[in-house]
C-alpha cells in the first residue's frame, strides 16, 4: 500500500502528459500519412495507423509494468540487462531478417522487433550504474577504457548489422559523460574535429594542411610567449615549402601540393620539439601534438570519406552540404521531403489535407520521414508545437535528473536527454536538410513498435526512478 | 567547487539543446515561410499536365481548293499495370501487326524516357481511322489499353510534296532548343509545313489532372476549371495553282529537272515541281522514317527539291544578263553588229552553231549567238575607261547581283541555296592575282563556267524580263487566315541595276526566238493566241549529257506568268524544255490544251536513261 502511494504520488504527470500528447499525435500523422479513400477507418487493422494503435496500447501497458516494478530492480540487472541486449544483437545479426540492406530484425510470429532500438535503455542502465558509483573518477584512464567498452560495444555490433544511422545514436551519450566530468576544452576539440571534418570534405587538402598550420601559428602567439620564434618558425616553414615547390618544379617532377606542404610542415615538427625540449616550452608539445593529430584526422577523414564510405553515404553528406545536388537520385529523399514540409507554409494544408505525403512523394513518411505531415499538413505552427513539446520535455527531465540524489538515477536522466535530443535533432534535422539521412526514427512518433516500445521503456524507467528519489 | 562546475554543465546542456532546436526552427521558419518554391514543386509533383494537340491549319491553293488536310489517327496507349493477360494473336490481327511486334512494344515502352508502369505509354503509333473503328468495339478486352486522338495530314492531289515539306515528331534536339515543344509533339520538318510552322500548328490546350508519385491520375483538378482549350492552327491560301502543278507534275513523268513559274506581277510562285516526284502520303504516319530512308537511298533522290537546291548552270538564258549589262554599260548598242563564224576566234575560243552573220542584237538574242555574247562579255570587262579586268568584273558581277543571282531570294521555304556567282578574289585565288582577263574567264559569257544558278533564280529572271527590269521575291504563301497579311518583304520592289528601256530589245530578241520564224530557237513553244516569249539554254554538264534549259514569260504585253523549265540530260533547251514550257504556260492561261499531240509526245517521252548512261 505505502508502495503503491509512494509510486502514484511522486510520478512526474508533465513529462507523462508531453509522452501522451506526443504519442497521439504521432498516431494521427501516421493515419495522414497513410490515409486513402480505400481504407479511410482509422481502426482498419491492415494499415499502419491500425497497427500503431495495437502498438501503442502494448506501450501503454510496458509502461504500466515499468511503474509497478520495484525500482532496484534497474539497478541491481543493469548488467543483466546490457548482457541480454548484446546477446539480442548478436542473434538478430546472425539471424536476424535483411530490411534495407540492415541484419537488425529478429521475428517472431508475425512481430518483428528491432534489438537496437532496446540496446539503448540498456546501455545508459549499465553506464549509470559503472559511473554511478561513488567516488568514481572518469577522467582515469581505467574508467574511460570501460566507459568506451560499453558504449562502444553495441555500436560496433550495429555498425557490423550495417545499421549505422542506429549506431550514431551512441555518439549522443558523450553529453552525458561531459555532464559526468569529461573537461570544456574537450568539447570544444571535438567541436573544432566536426567543423575540420566538415572542411574536409568541401576544401582541398592544401587548404586545410595550411589552415591548420596558421591556427597552430595562431594559438601560440595568443597563448604562448616566445613570439619572436614562433614568426621565425612560420616564415622559414613558409620559404622552405615555397622553395621546395619551386626546385621540383624546375627538376620537372609533379608532385601534388599537399604532399608539400605536408612535408614542410613536418619536418619542422621535430625542430620544434627539440627546441621545447631544450627551453622547457611544454606549451610547444601540445601545439605540435595538436598539429600532429588534427592533420592526420583531416588526412584519414579525406581518405575514408572517398575511399573507404559506401558511395550512398557519400553522396548523401555531399547532397547535405550542397556539393553535389541530385534531386532526383540521392537528394531525392530530402528534396521531397523539403518540398512537402515546404509547402505546408505556415498553418499548413489541414488534417489529411497533405498531397505530397498522402499521393506517396515522400519516402517512408510513416517512420523515418513522418515530420514532413507534420510539416505540410500542420505548417509552421504544427512544427514548432511539437519541437517546443520535445524541448520542453528534454528540457525538464535535464531539471529532473539534476534533482536525483542518486547519480545512479542522473545518469540514467542524462542518458535518457542525450538519445532523446539525438533522434529529435537528427530526425528532424534530416527531413528539413539540415543533417544527412541516417534512417533513425522520431520518437514516438514514427510508426512501428520497437522504437514505441523502446522510447516508452526508455523514458518511463527514468520516472520510475525519479517518483520514487 | 565541484558542485558549482556540474551545475554550470547543466546550463551548458540545456543551451547547447536550445541552440540546436532554435536552429531547426530557423530553417523551418526560411522552408515553411520565407522559400516559396516548394510549394511551387509541391504542385508540379501532384498535377499532370496532360496536352491537348489542335489540328493544323489547312493549306489552299490560289483557287480555293483544298490542297492540304487533316485525317484523324489514333496513338494507342498502354497502362502497363492495368494490363491483363489477353489474346495476343487476336489483338495483333487487330492492329495489322505481328505477334512478335506486340511482344516487341512492350519492350520497347520500357526504354523510353520518362517510362512509367503507371502511366500511359505510347504503345502504337497513328492507327488509321479504319483500324480504330474495328479496334473500339473491342477494346473493352483490352483492359490497360486506350487511344488518344491525333491528326495527320492527307494530300487530297497528291501533289507538290518537296513544296509542302512534311510533319514529323519532335526530338530532343528541337525540345531542348524550343520549350514549346515536348515529347510526343509533331513539327513540320521541310517545305511550307516548317516554314509556317508557327501559323500552321496553332496552340496546345492542356487538362490539369491530379495524380500520385506512381503518376496514377486521381481526377481533374478543380473540375477542369484551369484547363486550356487547344487553338486550332491558322489555314494557309498558297500562291500554287493545283492544276497547273499537277499538269506540271504530269508532264515531268520520266524526266528529271525542275519547273519553276511565278507571277511576274507580285512574286508568287504559281507553280514549283521537282522531278522525280514521291508521293506526300508515304511521309505521313508510322512508316514515315521508313519511307524517307527508301526515298533518301533512291538514286534519282526524289526527295531533293531541285527548284531551291539545285545550282545549275544556266547556260545561254545568261546571255541575255550579259546583253542587258552591255546594253546598260554601253559597251554594245542595239545596232552593234558582231560576224560570227563558227565561234569566237580569240583566246581558246568559244564554238557556235549555223545561222545568218552578222548579227545585230535582237537577233543574237534570238538565234543565241555565243560569239556575239562574247565580244559583249569582253566588252564589259575590258571597258576601257575603268583601266582593269578587275574593275570591269567587279561592274558586272554589281549588275548581276541585282538580278537576285549568287543570293537567296528569300523565299518562304527552307533550304533554298545561293547559287554562285564568282568574285574578283576568287580568280585572285584560282589564277593569280592580274593572272587573269575577260578571255580567261569568257564561259561566263554564255552562262557556263563559274556561274550556278537554282531554277527559282532563273524563273526570277524570267519574271525580271516579263517586268522590264524589277522584281518581288517568289514566294508561296498568298494569304494567312485570320491574319493580316503577308510578311513585307514579299510586297517589297527590287529593281536591278538595268534600266526599264534596255529591256524591250531583249523583249523583243525573246519574242522572235518563239515567234520570229527561220533562225528562232524556240518555235516549237509558240501558240497562235498567246504571246510568248522565250529564250532556250544548255547547260553543259560535266557529269553528263548537257541540261536542257528554257525560260519564257507570257503574254508579251501583260505578262501572266513566268517560267523556268530545266531537263536534266536532255540536250538543247529548244527540244524538250521549250515544249513543256509552251504547253504549262498554254494550261495556265487558256485552260485547255489545244495540242494533244505534242502533250502526249511529251508525257510519254522518257529521258531517265540518258541519266543513267553518261556520255
Ligand atoms: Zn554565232
Amino acid at each position: 500500500m505505502q508502495e503503491r502511494n509512494s509510486t502514484w504520488g511522486g510520478l512526474d504527470w508533465p513529462t507523462i502528459f508531453i509522452y501522451l500528447a506526443l504519442v497521439f499525435m504521432g498516431w494521427i500523422n501516421i493515419y495522414a500519412a497513410v490515409y486513402s479513400d480505400e481504407h479511410n477507418s482509422i481502426l482498419d487493422f491492415t494499415q499502419r495507423y491500425g497497427m500503431q494503435l495495437v502498438w501503442i496500447i502494448f506501450a501503454f501497458a510496458l509502461a504500466l509494468v515499468i511503474l509497478l516494478i520495484d525500482r532496484r530492480v534497474y539497478f541491481v540487472f543493469a548488467y543483466f540487462f546490457y548482457g541480454l541486449a548484446l546477446l539480442s544483437l548478436i542473434a538478430a545479426l546472425l539471424f536476424g531478417r535483411v530490411v534495407n540492406g540492415a541484419h537488425s530484425w529478429l521475428q517472431f510470429g508475425s512481430v518483428g522487433i528491432q534489438p537496437a532500438e532496446f540496446t539503448k535503455f540498456a546501455t545508459i542502465l549499465a553506464l549509470a550504474k559503472l559511473i554511478g558509483v561513488f567516488n568514481f573518477k572518469i577522467l582515469q584512464p581505467s574508467s574511460l577504457l570501460k566507459i568506451s567498452i560499453i558504449i562502444l560495444l553495441p555500436a560496433f555490433i550495429i555498425i557490423l548489422q550495417n545499421d549505422t544511422g542506429s549506431a550514431m545514436v551512441y555518439g549522443a551519450l558523450i553529453l552525458l559523460l561531459y555532464r559526468e566530468g569529461l573537461p570544456n576544452w574537450f568539447m570544444l576539440f571535438l567541436l573544432f574535429m566536426v567543423i575540420l571534418f566538415i572542411l574536409v570534405i568541401i576544401a582541398s587538402n592544401a587548404f586545410i594542411l595550411i589552415t591548420l598550420f596558421c591556427i597552430t601559428i595562431l594559438l601560440y602567439l595568443i597563448y604562448g610567449d616566445k613570439q619572436k620564434e614562433a614568426i621565425i618558425y612560420a616564415i622559414s616553414t613558409i620559404l622552405f615549402g615555397l622553395a621546395l615547390y619551386f626546385t621540383l618544379k624546375y627538376l620537372g617532377y609533379k608532385i601534388s601540393s599537399t604532399y608539400i606542404i605536408l612535408f614542410s610542415m613536418l619536418i619542422g615538427t621535430p625542430l620544434a620539439i627539440a627546441y621545447a625540449f631544450l627551453r622547457r616550452i611544454h606549451f610547444i608539445y601540445y601545439l605540435t601534438i595538436f598539429l600532429v593529430v588534427t592533420t592526420s584526422f583531416s588526412l584519414s577523414v579525406d581518405y575514408g570519406y572517398h575511399k573507404v564510405l559506401p558511395i550512398h553515404q557519400q553522396k548523401r553528406i555531399n547532397d547535405l552540404l550542397g556539393i553535389e545536388a541530385d534531386p532526383q537520385g540521392w537528394g531525392y529523399n530530402v528534396n521531397q521531403s523539403k518540398i512537402a514540409i515546404g509547402s505546408g507554409g505556415f498553418s499548413g494544408k489541414g488534417f489529411l489535407g497533405g498531397t505530397q505525403t498522402k499521393f506517396n512523394f515522400v519516402p517512408e513518411q510513416s517512420t523515418d520521414f513522418i515530420f514532413c505531415t507534420v510539416g505540410e499538413e500542420w505548417g509552421f505552427i504544427g512544427s514548432s508545437v511539437v519541437l517546443s513539446l520535445f524541448l520542453i520535455l528534454i528540457l525538464r527531465l535535464i531539471m529532473l535528473a539534476e534533482r536525483q540524489r542518486e547519480s545512479f538515477a542522473r545518469v540514467y536522466g542524462y542518458g535518457v536527454v542525450s538519445i532523446l535530443f539525438f533522434h529529435v535533432a537528427v530526425n528532424v534535422g534530416m527531413t528539413i536538410g539540415l543533417f544527412p539521412v541516417i534512417g533513425i526514427p522520431l520518437p514516438f512518433f514514427s510508426y512501428g513498435g520497437s522504437s514505441l516500445w523502446a522510447f516508452t521503456i526508455l523514458l518511463f524507467i527514468f520516472i520510475k526512478l525519479d517518483s520514487s528519489r | 567547487m565541484q558542485l558549482n562546475i556540474t551545475t554550470d554543465k547543466k546550463y551548458i546542456i540545456s543551451s547547447i539543446i536550445l541552440i540546436v532546436f532554435i536552429v531547426i526552427l530557423i530553417k523551418l521558419f526560411l522552408l515553411q515561410i520565407v522559400e516559396q518554391s516548394y510549394k511551387l514543386s509541391a504542385s508540379n509533383n501532384v498535377f499532370r499536365y496532360i496536352p491537348q494537340y489542335p489540328a493544323r491549319g489547312l493549306v489552299y491553293d490560289r483557287n480555293g481548293d483544298l490542297i492540304v488536310c487533316n485525317q484523324a489517327a489514333y496513338d494507342l496507349m498502354v497502362i502497363k499495370n492495368e494490363v491483363k493477360a489477353f489474346d495476343t494473336v487476336e489483338f495483333a490481327s487487330i492492329l495489322g501487326i505481328s505477334k512478335e511486334q506486340v511482344k516487341a512494344s512492350f519492350i520497347q515502352i520500357k526504354r523510353m524516357k520518362g517510362y512509367s508502369p503507371y502511366k500511359p505509354s505510347v504503345f502504337l503509333k497513328q492507327i488509321s481511322t479504319k483500324t480504330y473503328a474495328i479496334l473500339q468495339e473491342k477494346l473493352y478486352k483490352y483492359p490497360g489499353f486506350d487511344v488518344h486522338p491525333r491528326t495527320l495530314r492527307t494530300y487530297p492531289y497528291k501533289m507538290a510534296s518537296h513544296l509542302f515539306g512534311y510533319v514529323g515528331e519532335v526530338d530532343s534536339s528541337i525540345i531542348a532548343k524550343n520549350p514549346y515543344y515536348q515529347l510526343g509533339d509533331y513539327i513540320g520538318v521541310n517545305g511550307l509545313e516548317k516554314s509556317y510552322e508557327k501559323e500552321l500548328r496553332g496552340k496546345k490546350g492542356v487538362k490539369i489532372f491530379m495524380v500520385d508519385v506512381h503518376n496514377r491520375i486521381k481526377g481533374s483538378y478543380e473540375n477542369g476549371l484551369y484547363d486550356t482549350a487547344a487553338v486550332v492552327g491558322k489555314d494557309i491560301v498558297c500562291t500554287i495553282d493545283a492544276k497547273l502543278q499537277s499538269y506540271g507534275e504530269n508532264l515531268m513523268v520520266n524526266k528529271i529537272g525542275s519547273i519553276v513559274a511565278i507571277e511576274p506581277k507580285t512574286g508568287e510562285v504559281l507553280a514549283m515541281i521537282s522531278s522525280p516526284i514521291y508521293d506526300p502520303e508515304l511521309l505521313v504516319g508510322r512508316n514515315r522514317k521508313n519511307n524517307v530512308k527508301i526515298l533518301q537511298s533512291d538514286t534519282l533522290k526524289p526527295i531533293f527539291n531541285r527548284s531551291l537546291m539545285a545550282p545549275y548552270p544556266p547556260g545561254s538564258t545568261f546571255k541575255i544578263v550579259n546583253g542587258l549589262i552591255g546594253l546598260q554599260e554601253g559597251t554594245v548598242y542595239p545596232t552593234t553588229r558582231y560576224g560570227c563564224a563558227g565561234g569566237f576566234p580569240i583566246g581558246r575560243g568559244v564554238g557556235c552553231h549555223i545561222h545568218p552573220s552578222p548579227l545585230a542584237f535582237t537577233q543574237a538574242i534570238q538565234m543565241s549567238c555565243n560569239t556575239y555574247f562574247c565580244y559583249v562579255f569582253r566588252g564589259i570587262i575590258d571597258k576601257p575607261m575603268l583601266g582593269s579586268a578587275e574593275a570591269g568584273f567587279s561592274i558586272w558581277k554589281k549588275h548581276v547581283e541585282s538580278f537576285g543571282f549568287g543570293n537567296r531570294l528569300n523565299i518562304d521555304l527552307p533550304n533554298e541555296q545561293r547559287g554562285t556567282v564568282p568574285s574578283v578574289s576568287f580568280y585572285d585565288r584560282y589564277f593569280r592575282k592580274g593572272g587573269w582577263n575577260s578571255l580567261t574567264i569568257i564561259s561566263l559569257s554564255i552562262g557556263q563556267g563559274e556561274l550556278g544558278a537554282t531554277p527559282l533564280q532563273i524563273a526570277n529572271l524570267s519574271s525580271i524580263i516579263a517586268n522590264r527590269g524589277y522584281y518581288y521575291s517568289p514566294h508561296v504563301v498568298k494569304e494567312i487566315k485570320e491574319f493580316d497579311g503577308i510578311d513585307p518583304k514579299y510586297t517589297t520592289k527590287y529593281t536591278t541595276t538595268i534600266d526599264s528601256t534596255w529591256f524591250d530589245y531583249v523583249v523583243e530578241g525573246m519574242d522572235m526566238a518563239v515567234n520570229g520564224g527561220a533562225g528562232g530557237t524556240a518555235l516549237n513553244a509558240a501558240l497562235p493566241n498567246i504571246r510568248i516569249c522565250g529564250k532556250t539554254g544548255t547547260a553543259q554538264n560535266p557529269h553528263g549529257a548537257d541540261h536542257s534549259v528554257f525560260i519564257a514569260f507570257a503574254p508579251k504585253d501583260d505578262p501572266k506568268i513566268a517560267i523556268a523549265v530545266y531537263i536534266e540530260n536532255a540536250g538543247f533547251g529548244g527540244t524538250w524544255a521549250s515544249p513543256i514550257a509552251s504547253l504549262m504556260i498554254e494550261k495556265y492561261l487558256a485552260d485547255s490544251i489545244s495540242r494533244p499531240d505534242l502533250e502526249k509526245y511529251i508525257q510519254d517521252a522518257v529521258l531517265l536513261d540518258r541519266h543513267a548512261g553518261k556520255k
